[in-house]
């Protein structure tokens, strides 16, 4: 093809990262349950469709988009509590296929109300007018607001690598992941590590939301399309992994960017194909443990 | 004595069986809706449109104008005083869904007419039931194909603008003015397809180029990937063919992306829905074509007494494009119904093509070949600001007046001269 020059390809690659890390973030949270918890949280779309019409509702009250960029996750991710407390935690013990089954019904409901508050038809989300515009990165013009979104998933990672790593409570919830027995032996409320768990997995469900509003706006549906690509990113970074999350959700941001580049048309099974082929080579995932499952 | 009642019991039993039999096939029969219809029943108009899913929002403007159409007939003393009703179904945006709709609407409802559909693959699943059953079907959505031979009856009626009208129009204006190298980005299926050959064909008259044609799915969510090389090819003009949440999302990024600094971008049809869902920053600037817009109330004298209608009706509200259609599609039907005086298909099929009316925005017909609504094509381009309120989206910048000229010859369809 005509007109490929070094610089289109590395703004490609930077369009593909972008992506990716819009992925990441979404992923990261259903990375994080399944970790913990072993629940496949089919919900996970619907915590971040809510996200983004929680934050909508913040703005038609008079707030503003840096306001909601912490309220939303505290707002969405207590929802989430309330979710594992009360629907999720009478499942635990009964295989995986129970709380998968639940929360797929509870994505329908979330989706159904939402319709009902709402309306079926969607609303437009303006980019904060501090961050419109594209501006030059070296290689070409690439919006400010996706530069943006590229930040805050690094500080979001960041954030829950510290808290993971660095902190007690951080501890408690490795060791319980790894074997929630003996946590349960040495005198750890479980069930309380759980719910923060999952309260934190759906509060960033949420912020990727927001965060992606401005990019596409808003329908009741919009979590659907994405959940799609997400289990895709965990699977191929291995189901729980976090840090298998990160380079999978990027690598998928950068397969769909460059494969739309050659082939545009192709870019939707480029994801399935390169999850077939990871597959292939390392059933459980770049970082995956295997059995989880079982 | 006891032999002969028995005879007269088994006759009488055999006349039974006769008259049961003629009656079945009798009830069975379109004679019987011929019966019916002297009983002075309403006039049934189905009214097949995807209540639900993406194009849900234009859908459900399509059945308030519809009313409209309804309303204005029944009390203009409808046909002979035979009122008319709209018997509305959700056909899900789904070809076989539409086609089960039609038929029930045929068989179980006895409809005179059916009017609706909303996307170039249900209006031809429409289009075949209705062809078989010889009951006459107005579609209010764009379509090239509909017009063809192989796919037109004389039951088929096409009161929306096809691809080839919309985008030569848009093309014939576009192309003169911002320049001869075209980028199209592609929704990949019928209606993207037939957008880009209308643009490619009207473009060889002012030697445009095409530099790329990217195909992309229904549904995209993010074209952030695709833009890049767009940006690289530096064309004079972005051509984006494609429908509802994807025009919207599409202009969001490529407006995101600086792209209106160094390229003009155009579309076949700019959706008032569309814009007003997506608000006034995607739609900025942008030019593209429409069969309706109510800002042309203050020049057209039927705009405006359509409007006024539509907004006593519905709170307020003005019709969309789209709605707007579907108040032609049940009009057209119903006024040629009255002008024929009579339902019979052949009748008001004769009548329909005789019409030469102004009923929401200036002159039409119906051309004889394929029964397309020959008519006018609003240019229009997006404002910055709404001045006039909520609904003061476009500006109204060029008007092709009806042609057969901008049509595809009868010839080149397919159909005997």
């Amino acid at each position: 093809m005509s007109g490929l020059s070094f610089d289109l390809i590395a703004l490609q690659l930077f369009t593909g990262l972008a992506l990716g890390a819009i992925y990441v973030l979404f992923a990261i949270g259903l990375s994080l349950i399944f970790g913990m918890l072993t629940v496949v949280n089919f919900a996970h779309g619907a915590f971040y469709m809510i996200g983004a019409y929680v934050g909508l509702f913040l703005l038609s009250l008079g707030g503003n988009f840096w306001l909601c960029l912490v309220a939303v996750p505290l707002i969405v991710g207590v929802s989430g509590m309330i979710v594992e407390r009360f629907l999720i935690r009478p499942l635990y013990g009964r295989g995986i296929d129970y709380p998968l089954l639940l929360t797929f019904g509870l994505s329908y409901v979330m989706v159904e109300l939402i319709r009902i508050a709402f309306g079926k038809s969607g609303y437009p989300f303006d980019t904060p007018d501090l961050l419109q515009g594209a501006i030059n990165i070296g290689v070409g013009y690439f919006p400010l607001y996706r530069l943006f979104a590229i930040g805050a998933a690094v500080v979001v990672l960041l954030g829950l690598w510290l808290f993971l790593e660095k902190t007690s409570f951080g501890l408690i919830i490795r060791a319980g992941a790894r074997d929630p027995q003996i946590v349960r032996v040495l005198g750890v409320d479980i069930g309380r590590v759980w719910l923060y768990v999952f309260g934190i997995g759906t509060a960033i469900a949420g912020l990727a939301g927001l965060l992606a509003a401005p990019l596409q706006g808003l329908i009741p549906e919009m979590g659907a399309n994405i959940l799609a690509e997400a289990f895709v990113v965990t699977v191929v970074g291995g189901m729980g992994s976090i840090g298998g999350a990160v380079i999978a959700g990027l690598l998928v941001g950068v397969v769909v960017s460059m494969t739309s580049l050659f082939a545009p048309e192709m870019a939707k099974v480029s994801i399935f194909a390169l999850m077939a082929v990871v597959l292939l080579i390392r059933p459980q995932g770049f970082f995956g443990r295997a059995g989880l499952m079982s | 004595m006891a032999k002969k009642t028995t005879n007269s019991g088994l006759v009488s039993r055999r006349r039974l069986l006769t008259t049961v039999g003629a009656g079945a096939v009798l009830a069975a029969s379109p004679f019987r809706i011929n019966l019916l219809q002297a009983q002075e029943a309403t006039i049934k108009i189905g009214f097949p449109v995807p209540l639900t899913g993406p194009y849900g929002t234009e859908a459900q403007d399509q059945v308030r104008a519809a009313e409209v159409a309804i309303a204005e007939f029944n009390e203009g003393g409808g046909l002979n005083g035979r009122k008319a009703e709209l018997l509305v179904r959700d056909d899900k945006l789904n070809p076989g869904e539409a086609a089960s709709r039609a038929l029930e609407l045929i068989e179980r409802e006895k409809v005179n007419f059916i009017v609706g559909s909303l996307s170039a693959a249900v209006q031809l699943a429409v289009n075949n039931v209705t062809k078989e059953r010889q009951i006459i079907f107005n579609s209010i959505s764009q379509s090239d194909t509909i017009n063809e031979a192989s796919d037109f009856s004389k039951y088929t009626f096409h009161e929306a603008l096809n691809p080839h009208m919309t985008a030569g129009a848009v093309g014939r204006y576009a192309f003169p003015k911002f320049g001869k190298k075209v980028a199209f980005l592609t929704a990949d299926y019928a209606y993207g397809h037939e957008m880009v050959r209308g643009f490619q064909e009207a473009g060889k008259a002012f030697g445009v180029e095409t530099l790329v044609d990217i195909r992309h799915p229904l549904g995209t969510t993010d074209f952030s990937a695709l833009l890049p090389r767009i940006q690289a090819l530096k064309p004079d003009i972005l051509c984006i063919s494609n429908f509802g949440r994807d025009q919207q999302i599409a202009l969001k990024q490529a407006t995101d992306f600086g792209m209106k600094k160094s390229m003009k971008i155009i579309v076949p049809i700019m959706l008032y829905t569309g814009r007003i869902a997506a608000g006034p920053q995607a739609f900025e600037g942008v030019v593209g074509g429409t069969s309706y817009y109510w800002g042309i109330e203050d020049k057209v004298a039927s705009a405006k007494a359509f409007n006024d209608r539509f907004r006593k009706m519905h709170g307020g509200k003005v019709p969309s494009d789209y709605g707007a259609l579907g108040y032609g599609g049940v009009k057209t039907l119903l006024m040629g119904a009255k002008a024929a005086g009579s339902l019979e298909a052949d009748k008001v099929i004769a009548a329909v093509e005789a019409l030469k009316y102004d009923y929401y925005k200036g002159p039409e017909y119906y051309r004889a070949c394929d029964h397309q609504a020959v008519q006018s094509v609003l240019i229009i381009d997006s404002k910055a600001n709404p001045q006039k309120g909520d609904a003061d989206v476009f500006n109204v910048v060029e008007i092709e007046a009806p042609s057969d000229a901008n049509l595809r010859t009868c010839a080149a369809l397919g159909h005997k001269a």
